[in-house]
């Protein structure tokens, strides 16, 4: 019997991508025949197909490839345009069939890179000097989109030396003539005008009243790098970790963790806290003038699904891919005003981005990073100019627990739709503020759908 | 070590194995010493859901009890110190914990709301503010960590050294994995629950019984509206048990789990059980004819859950105590 022929080089070259597959960032150059030689016959049947080699091999946009995945293999809430990448829920023990081994085969966290971040800044005041200053070591390294509130009027001073965008009055004018775009972008809500003009990836935002903390070893805090860490290393919604984030170095799952939960799923929302002035409501602050927040609790924890939260604007960050569209300036209180405790438009858009992240199989965490915020209002003055907001949590939160979306909600934007038409419904004849903010949330979609489709985010520099 | 903190309060200690042991109990201390001789002689047939050579039999002790509160700590569980080098006292924190309310019907992200320092932040309804019972506090631990076998076996020299300067209330309809390391409770709202289950000798399966009981007294205390809070205190856990041994007990565990967690996390109870014991009774069913066909085990264990509720009441008899009532 003559000897097997050897090896050919190419057949060495595509069983070494296959051994490497998981240090790969980029597919698309390879030829079709040998891509799909190593997506069908080598990557499945090896069984290293896991959610980051799925995610490369859709990106090559081959058609064969995308054809068998839509055939066999099921996506859970996964959405299909020219520059957005599945998401794949990784293996749940609530579906059957074990889309994934359990093997951990990636090393659980995804590398990001300075480019796919965007800080967007809402500047309510006009001179950003110190807060840029004092900023300037963790953000310089980032694009940063500045907008200014359009009620203020003195000039922006904002100091060089950072890679900046800034967005005024004109622009934000300029962008609704042209789109007949019915929001209001003011206060505290110009922010959202940053997310909807930013091309990256991830959005990472803090009020322009916060510096940065220092922890309990009195070492500044880098809250955009917890940010980033937080987004980028899994959640895990399906069951408590009494350990907090299992992914963090130090700590593990603990027993009695199903395995088949801990691959976690995608993080999209990082919910920070503060040092110094706590989120209060202006009831609270008004009662306790002198309580601060001075407890540094060491932990990130991912927020079980189905258990809501007030989600807090003032020192945010999400994945702007996933869950953009449910960040929106929807519920103006009549006497919003330029102090958090006089707006609730984060605590709402945060409900519906909750809702929207529990039915796609997102993750949300809540803990570090800490900021410092600064001192600034008198809570009784805001006590006597709008209090009403706080009394429409007793009827938001009874309605967002209720929600049910329909499994044909695939996308942020089809869940958002979605939830719009129940406010309209359910809570439009409550309170007219329920009705204008099911109406905005209409008309951020149909921005939002705009504006991707022109531009879509933008590859990693 | 324990003396300055345990010393004002009764104990009950639980003797596991053989009883002709004598142990050894230092002067100064209030005392009642179990060993399985008088679980026989008090239980009679029904001491056979007591487990024999295994920590679940401590919830003998729960039952026995005339006490409204109840703390447990493993026998390799000490004393930790907080960042500052002072020594905690986890029975003060536990009953802090127990004595103010839960807050599971919304998240607070500044955790513990009654904590000094601390308070519901905005957008939090005021009519929740009252917060709800707190049935459970969960303690946690430094040094060793509670981590599986599989994880031992991978991760050795692992330990925990973050202190996390927190208490929170676990949110209504969430599980989690309860470690009876360092566990309070208050008796009164939830102790037929804390059933520990069949373990050790004679059974299939090990180091589960905390599980099991976490996830029963979970699913009730969301029935019931009650609470269950995670945190501090943090106790010393000095000794690390063997992850080969852990293995064997934990084995079936490991894969029954995958079903057990889907089975609680759909459980539901009527709302015709409104005590404690109507809703152990029911889930018993539901294990039965649910987990009866992953393993004989679980019809057995559910006969169990039956056997441990007619005990509870013939050694408590009720005193017409209403649900929440306490």
């Amino acid at each position: 019997m003559s000897p097997p022929p050897p090896p050919s080089l190419l057949s060495l070259a595509i069983h070494s991508a296959l051994l490497n597959i998981s240090r790969f960032s980029d597919l698309s150059s390879l030829p079709d025949p040998v891509l799909l030689e190593l997506f069908e016959q080598k990557t499945l049947r090896a069984g290293k197909l896991t959610e980051k080699v799925l995610k490369l091999f859709m990106a090559t946009g081959n058609d064969e490839i995308l054809l068998f995945i839509e055939k066999n293999i099921q996506l859970i809430g996964a959405q299909r345009s020219s520059n957005y990448i599945g998401r794949v829920r990784c293996c749940c023990v609530f579906e059957r069939e074990c889309l994934f081994g359990p093997e951990r085969e990636y090393k659980m966290s995804y590398t990001v890179k300075d480019g796919e971040v965007d800080i967007v800044i809402a500047a309510l005041h006009s001179d950003l000097t110190s807060f840029m200053e004092e900023w300037r070591p963790i953000f310089s390294r980032f694009h940063i989109i500045i907008v200014k509130d359009p009620d203020l009027t003195d000039n922006l001073k904002i100091p060089s030396g950072f890679n900046v965008n800034v967005y005024t009055k004109s622009e934000i004018d300029r962008f609704v003539a042209s789109t007949g775009a019915k929001l209001h972008f003011s206060g505290y809500s110009c922010r959202y005008f940053g997310y909807l003009m930013s091309r990256k990836k991830y959005i990472i935002s803090v009020d322009d009243d916060c510096v940065p903390a220092r922890d309990d070893k009195d070492l500044v805090i880098d809250a955009a790098a917890q940010h980033i860490t937080n987004l980028s290393t899994p959640a895990t919604p399906f069951f408590f970790n009494t350990l907090y984030d299992p992914f963090r170095p130090g700590t593990d799952f603990v027993r009695g963790y199903p395995f088949s939960l801990r691959n976690g799923v995608t993080c999209a929302l990082s919910c920070g806290l503060w040092l110094n002035l706590a989120d209060f409501d202006a009831p609270t602050q008004s009662l306790k003038p002198n309580a601060r927040s001075s407890r540094y609790v060491d932990a990130v924890l991912t927020v079980p699904t189905q258990a809501l939260l007030p989600v807090s604007g003032v020192n945010i960050a999400f994945d702007r891919d996933l869950i953009g569209p449910s960040l929106f300036p929807a519920l103006r209180l009549a006497g919003e005003g330029k102090l958090r405790w006089e707006t609730m438009e984060d605590i709402w858009c945060g409900m519906c981005a909750k809702v929207v992240c529990d039915h796609l199989g997102h993750g949300v965490k809540s803990g570090l990073p800490y900021v410092w915020r600064k001192e600034g209002g008198d809570a009784v003055e805001s006590l006597r100019k709008e209090w009403e907001g706080v009394k429409l949590m007793e009827e938001v939160l009874p309605f967002f627990q209720s929600v049910r979306l329909p499994r044909s909600a695939v996308t942020a934007e089809d869940c958002v739709l979605e939830i719009a038409g129940m406010v309209k419904e359910r809570l439009g004849s409550v309170n007219p503020m329920f009705g204008s903010a099911a109406d905005r949330m209409l008309e951020w979609i149909r921005l939002w759908k705009a504006v991707t489709s022109e531009s879509p985010t933008s590859k990693a520099v | 070590m324990w003396r300055p903190f345990f010393q004002p309060y009764h104990l009950i200690i639980v003797q596991d194995g053989d009883p002709s042991k004598k142990i050894n109990v230092p002067e100064g201390f209030d005392y009642e010493l179990y060993n399985r001789n008088d679980i026989n002689r008090i239980l009679g047939p029904k001491a056979s859901c007591i487990s024999f050579k295994d920590s679940a039999c401590r919830c003998f002790g729960y039952m026995v009890s005339k006490k409204k509160y109840i703390f447990t700590i493993d026998d390799d569980c000490f004393v930790a110190k907080d960042p500052s080098g002072k020594e905690i006292n986890a029975l003060a924190q536990h009953i802090k914990n127990l004595l103010s309310p839960s807050t599971p019907f919304f998240f607070n992200t500044l955790y513990d709301p009654y904590r000094e320092g601390a308070d519901f932040v905005r957008g939090y309804p005021f009519s929740l503010r009252e917060g709800a019972p707190t049935a459970v506090s969960h303690g946690l631990w430094l040094n060793i960590p509670d981590y599986d076998a599989p994880t031992q076996l991978v991760k050795p020299s692992e330990r925990n050294t973050r202190f996390v300067d927190a208490v929170l209330t676990i949110p209504k309809k969430t599980l989690f994995p309860m470690c009876g390391m360092n566990l309070a409770f208050n008796r009164e709202l939830i102790g037929p629950a804390m059933y520990f289950g069949l373990m050790g000798d004679g059974q299939p399966i090990g180091r589960y019984d905390d599980m099991w009981a976490g996830w029963c007294v979970k699913v009730i205390c969301d029935h019931l509206g009650w609470g269950v809070k995670t945190g501090l205190p943090y106790i010393w856990h000095s000794k690390a048990s063997n992850p080969f041994v852990n293995l064997k007990k934990e084995y079936k565990g490991i894969f029954w789990q995958e079903e057990l967690i889907p089975f609680f996390q759909a459980a539901v109870l009527p709302k015709e059980c409104e005590t404690v014991q109507q809703c152990y009774i029911e889930l018993s069913k539901q294990v039965k004819e649910k987990l009866g066909g992953l393993d004989p085990y679980f019809t057995k264990l559910s006969e169990a859950m039956v056997t441990w509720i007619e005990a509870w009441d013939e050694l408590n008899p009720s005193k017409g105590l209403a649900n929440g009532g306490a």
